[in-house]
């Protein structure tokens, strides 16, 4: 149980950063590229790149073929889905305590109202 | 995919009930954690704490007031480790900006900063477990919380 939730959790910060949410955008629209390839694209070195994609990498969240002399890298769709639905779950933790907040507001106005009548 | 959460919500109360229920710690122990100590003030620190004390070992978290902008916003940094001061890398940042709307109130939630974050592997499984709550327990509570804010003023 414990094992899955902390996969869970790494797959989060994994995409929690913006350029290694770029490179999955990009990723997901190309296919499949190299590091050089998609640090063409992008403000950074291809050596940052490359270090996004290991982490990336680490988590499952890509898969890395070599082709010759070439690194090709392409998403995972079932690992991105699941890291997707990570935080979800976080916002919908959210969720539920707004609408507690409201529960308690709005009893505890209602009852206020009600007893302000009785005195009348 | 996005690295803040942002919520909104319309509450049938005014401005005044709606702030208390977000602010203190007596309320707070009803929507979020199973204890909480704080003081209302920008830069004071406190603990959120979760778990039976009896039964189980309990998980503390700890949280600094950021900003209280009284009966409008009220923002405050949770969950670094004991030996750390709150910064941007080992906290979430949560924001909540109460609104009047007629006799009602919006109330605005936004937790941001995953993207900055960067955690040791071993603070991992301690940060989920409290971050995806069972909120079983809570709906239990609910009931009693009303109670306790009914005993107050609800507009001053």
């Amino acid at each position: 149980m414990s094992g899955r939730i902390v996969a869970e959790e790494e797959l989060w910060a994994a995409v929690g950063e913006p350029t290694r949410r770029r490179l999955l955008d990009r990723l997901l629209t190309e296919g499949e590229a190299t590091a050089t390839r998609l640090a063409a694209g992008l403000p950074v070195t291809r050596q940052a790149v490359t270090k996004h994609l290991l982490v990336l990498d680490r988590v499952g969240l890509v898969e890395s073929r070599r082709r010759g002399r070439e690194v090709r890298y392409a998403v995972r769709p079932d690992r991105l889905d699941l890291a997707t639905r990570s935080m979800r779950r976080v916002a919908a933790d959210w969720d539920r305590r707004l609408q507690a907040i409201k529960q308690i507001a709005e009893q505890a106005h209602r009852s206020a109202i009600t007893e302000t009548e009785e005195r009348r | 995919m996005q690295d803040r959460i942002e919520k909104e919500i319309l509450i049938e109360a005014p401005l005044e009930v709606v702030w208390r229920v977000v602010t203190q710690p007596a309320h707070i122990e009803c929507w979020f954690s199973d204890s909480a100590e704080f003081d209302l003030r920008p830069g004071a620190e406190g603990t959120l704490t979760w778990g039976d004390k009896a039964t189980t070992s309990p998980t503390t978290v700890r949280l600094k007031i950021e900003e209280v902008d009284e009966l409008r916003y009220f923002a405050f940094r949770w969950d670094y480790l004991e030996h750390e001061q709150a910064v941007e890398t080992n906290s979430l940042l949560v924001e909540f900006s109460l609104t009047p709307e007629g006799p009602n109130t919006r109330l605005r939630l936004v937790e941001s900063g995953f993207a900055a974050l960067e955690r040791p592997d071993a603070d991992k499984e301690r940060y989920i477990e409290h971050h995806t709550q069972g909120w079983a327990a809570h709906i239990v509570r609910l009931t009693g919380c009303a109670v306790k804010e009914r005993g107050r003023s609800p507009v001053r």
